[in-house]
């Protein structure tokens, strides 16, 4: 605000940032529900193979702990620019931001060429229940992967015009949340879906 | 060549989409003139510039409430309509006689009257009344996200338009209004009826959602000075827990839908019939939102008749703590019953026993409220204005529809009336009485705050008495069908059951619900028409109790001139007793710009919806791409805001204020 006012900008501007930061947190509350649904829903249907292959005859395990390293490695990065941000070196966090933006694309693209490849050989999400839930559950969090990336993209374009600012901070710091709840979602992707699919439990 | 691009260009949209029947295209004309009559008058009176600045970019939450709820009143007639054409059926088609309708129309109406009564009547009629009172309430002069509040509403409103336009183009479900698989799979409804559904609910749900993180947040962060939790007024709190609720449930809804969506247009196996699907898991999701969808509808008319019965009683509150808590119980009670809806499906006895102890459990809470709004009342003075009417109907109705609930929740007795028109006859006893009841009670009650004069009482009054006697000549025979065996969804049935009769007293309560309806149009046009006669001057009309009575009615832009404090419950009324009168102090006014982003996203999103439906997937991509460029744009706005001057204020507050000295 350029205007003269008596209003103290300070004041209203970090009451703002808690608002959005306490509502951008109750919205990761209801993707977690969301996930959760999903994951309800591959638990229902995990057995449903219709004579198809399961778990155990399709995940190859070693090609996905490359794919959750890369994204574990970019939280971690994510983690790095936040802190370079706490110290406004603009430099450091495009760096960092940069790094996770690569790692992020490098777990979308194993996971896209691993989705092909079983397309490919004909068990694609039509085969069965099961693979129907599996294909849309981690099919989700690559959507939302995919939306990070963009939004991490704008950010950083943000940056590079208008520098730190408190609004690209406030940004970044929701971009982080999101980036690290996806971690987290992840982690659980890995266990139940690929981990016990691979005992098939 | 041509075909070619025609299919991609237009996916399986045609003329043969466009109405082919007498009753379709008569609404179908319906919906076209009247948006044609509207457009006209528009621009007759050249008030195009009017609208788009006052309220189409609106940012004020009184503004995009009055939106919310002209939208859900023509809903309201729209569903009515459905229920004429229902009714009228049911009580000619008996024996050889086939009534006016053949089978799939009457399916497409129930589908549609349920489904829009639900999401375009209920639940925008919930948001508007919430957009109202809420900051109001809440000593606040926003909500917390003002953009994001316009944008769930253009969210609601594309929704809105998605499902009328099926009456236009193409057909609408006829799978019920929860569209059950396997009959909603592609299979066995192959048109574009059930995706109409799909993607009506899903754009005005995200909306939903939206709204739900919004109010969360501005009750959580936006209260006045000294306004703790137990300080805060109980509509407050109800809106408090029917939002966790929209939080909780609404995404389960969404994945349900997309899924549905999923299994109809890439050929998934989540609810067919062969492939590995599962239908009743289908029923478990949808109904794992839509229990809790029902307290999120109810909680909030609970909130109004706490705010009702208190001022019209002249007494505060009856066990105030006790609200608070069966409000919690409610919100969390809510998601242990959802199996009562199928009790039939199988799931053994223990389960069943779960569920149906659940479901007795949780009429507790709602007792509790019951007997507090009965012990405020006991030695009150009682003053039987048109909101304490429609609040005395709704303890009789919604306890008897109650205690056939509690009945129900016995498996064994549910299996003797599951999908009877029994339980037709409860759970309308419950909505109806319940939250329509209850917004009409708030209505009344919150109009001269928001218009700034009052509606005429004795029209009020008698389409109380139309709605109330209407309602229970409509619903009791329904009870009484039920227990004799006629299932619900019926378009036809045998004349030696023995049913006529019966069905035709039902259609003679809904002619008294329509009388109702038409004395609520004819109060609200005549009090419009004698609105300087009716002007609230005080802007405390019925000797009110909480902070919004403590400005003048209209509300301003900016609600409060400067912010309140609050040291009790029931501010207001406290303030009023101790004779404090608040000195004119004016300060400068952060308000959000007007923007119009929100309507375009919900342009967008409906064109989403467009695309789905009809198979025009470039046009779906491109509408969404127009969603995230639009979200980007708004996001490089650096100054979102405006300032009011402190003189401007002043000037407005006098204004308001000066108008009492002249009458």
């Amino acid at each position: 605000m350029s205007e003269v006012t008596t209003l103290d900008m300070p004041r209203i501007e970090a009451q703002a940032t808690e608002k959005t930061v306490l509502g951008f947190w109750v919205y990761l509350m209801t993707d977690c529900v969301l996930f959760a649904s999903l994951f309800a829903v591959y638990a229902v249907l995990h057995g449903n193979t219709f004579g198809g292959p399961g778990g155990r005859e399709l995940f190859k395990l070693p090609y996905v702990l490359v794919e959750t390293m890369a994204l574990l490695t970019s939280s971690f990065t994510c983690g790095l620019a936040m802190i370079a941000a706490q110290k406004r070196d603009r430099s450091q966090v495009l760096l960092w931001l940069g790094v996770t933006f690569l790692l992020g694309l490098t777990f979308l693209g194993l996971e896209l060429s691993e989705f092909h490849h079983m397309v490919l050989d004909g068990n694609g999400w039509r085969r069965s229940g099961f693979l129907s839930s599996y294909f849309t559950l981690v099919g989700t969090h690559g959507l939302h992967i995919t939306f990070g990336l963009i939004w991490m993209a704008v950010i950083g374009i943000f940056i590079v015009r208008r520098g730190l600012t408190d609004g690209t901070l406030k940004r970044l710091t929701l971009l982080s949340l999101f980036w690290h709840f996806l971690d987290i979602v992840w982690i659980f992707i890995f266990t139940i879906v690929y981990l016990f699919g691979s005992l098939n439990i | 060549m041509f075909g070619q691009f025609a299919n991609a260009f237009l996916g399986r949209l045609s003329w043969h989409a466009f109405p082919q029947d007498a009753i379709t295209r008569g609404g179908a004309s319906a919906i076209v003139f009247g948006g044609f009559a509207i457009v006209a008058l528009i621009t007759l009176t050249h008030r195009w510039k009017w609208l788009w600045k006052e309220w189409l970019t609106s940012q004020d939450p009184k503004r995009i409430g009055v939106m919310y709820i002209i939208v859900s009143v023509v809903m309201l007639l729209r569903g009515l309509g459905d229920v004429a054409l229902m009714r009228a059926q049911q009580a000619t088609s008996a024996g050889n006689s086939h009534g006016i309708l053949d089978a799939n129309h009457f399916q497409q109406i129930f589908s549609a009257h349920g489904t829009i009564m639900i999401f375009f009547v209920a639940m925008g009629f919930l948001f508007g009344l919430i957009n109202l009172v809420l900051p109001l309430q809440l000593g606040a002069r926003d909500v917390a996200f003002p953009f994001l509040n316009a944008t769930s509403f253009w969210l609601f409103f594309g929704g809105m338009a998605l499902i009328n336009l099926s009456l236009v183009i193409g057909d609408f479900s006829a799978a019920g209004w929860l569209a059950y698989p396997p009959l909603s799979e592609l299979k066995f409804s192959p048109t574009t009826g059930v995706d109409y559904w799909i993607w009506s609910l899903e754009i005005s749900g995200v909306g939903s959602l939206l709204s739900g993180i919004n109010f969360l947040v501005t009750i959580l962060k936006m209260r006045a000075p000294g306004m703790t939790l137990m300080k805060m007024p109980m509509f407050a709190w109800s809106v408090m827990g029917s939002m966790t609720l929209v939080a909780f449930a609404f995404p389960i809804l969404t994945v349900t839908l997309t899924l549905l969506a999923l299994d109809r247009t890439i050929g998934t196996h989540f609810f067919t019939a062969g492939g590995g699907g599962n239908a009743m898991m289908y029923v478990n999701l949808i109904w794992a939102w839509g229990h809790p969808e029902v307290y999120i509808l109810i909680l909030p008319a609970f909130g109004i008749f706490s705010e009702v019965v208190p001022t019209f009683s002249r007494k505060p509150l009856f066990g105030y703590a006790s609200m608070v808590w069966a409000i919690w119980a409610i919100v969390v009670l809510s998601f242990t019953v959802w199996l009562h809806h199928f009790f039939t499906m199988g799931a053994g006895a223990d389960v069943n026993a779960f569920f149906g102890i659940m479901t007795a459990v949780i009429a507790v809470p709602t007792g509790v409220k019951i007997f507090n709004w009965l012990f405020t009342m006991y030695r009150g003075r009682i003053r039987f204005a048109t909101p304490m009417l429609w609040f005395m109907g709704f303890t009789v109705m919604f306890t008897i529809g109650g205690v056939a609930g509690v009945l129900m929740s016995v498996p064994a007795i549910d299996y003797q009336v599951h999908n009877s028109l029994f339980l037709v006859a409860h759970f309308h006893m419950m909505i109806i009485s319940g939250v329509l009841f209850g917004y009409f009670a708030g209505l009344s009650y919150w109009f001269p705050k928001i218009f700034g004069f009052r509606l005429h009482e004795g029209l009020g009054k008698l389409a109380f008495w139309c709605w109330s006697i209407g309602f229970m000549l409509a619903f009791t025979p329904l009870y009484i069908l039920g227990l004799m065996g006629a299932t619900r969804r019926l378009d036809h049935y045998d004349a030696s059951l023995g049913w006529q009769p019966l069905f035709i007293v039902a259609g003679i309560g809904v002619i008294f619900v329509l009388l109702g309806v038409g004395a609520q149009v004819l109060q609200l046009v005549l009090s419009i028409w004698q609105r300087d006669q009716r002007r609230d001057l005080t802007g405390d009309p019925w000797g009110g109790r909480t902070l919004e009575w403590s400005v003048p009615s209209p509300a301003p832009e900016y609600n409060f001139t400067t912010l309140p404090v609050v040291t009790a419950r029931d501010q207001f009324w406290v303030d009023k007793r101790a004779g404090k009168t608040v000195e004119a102090r004016y300060e400068d006014i952060l308000l959000p710009k007007n923007t119009g982003m929100g309507l375009v996203i919900g342009v967008f999103a409906f064109l989403v919806g467009f695309g789905m439906i009809w198979h025009m997937y470039w046009l779906a991509v491109v509408a969404l791409l127009g969603i995230m460029i639009s979200v980007v744009v708004r996001a490089c706005d650096n100054e979102p805001e405006h300032i009011l001057r402190a003189t401007e204020v002043e000037k407005m507050d006098n204004a308001l204020r000066r108008r009492k000295q002249y009458v």
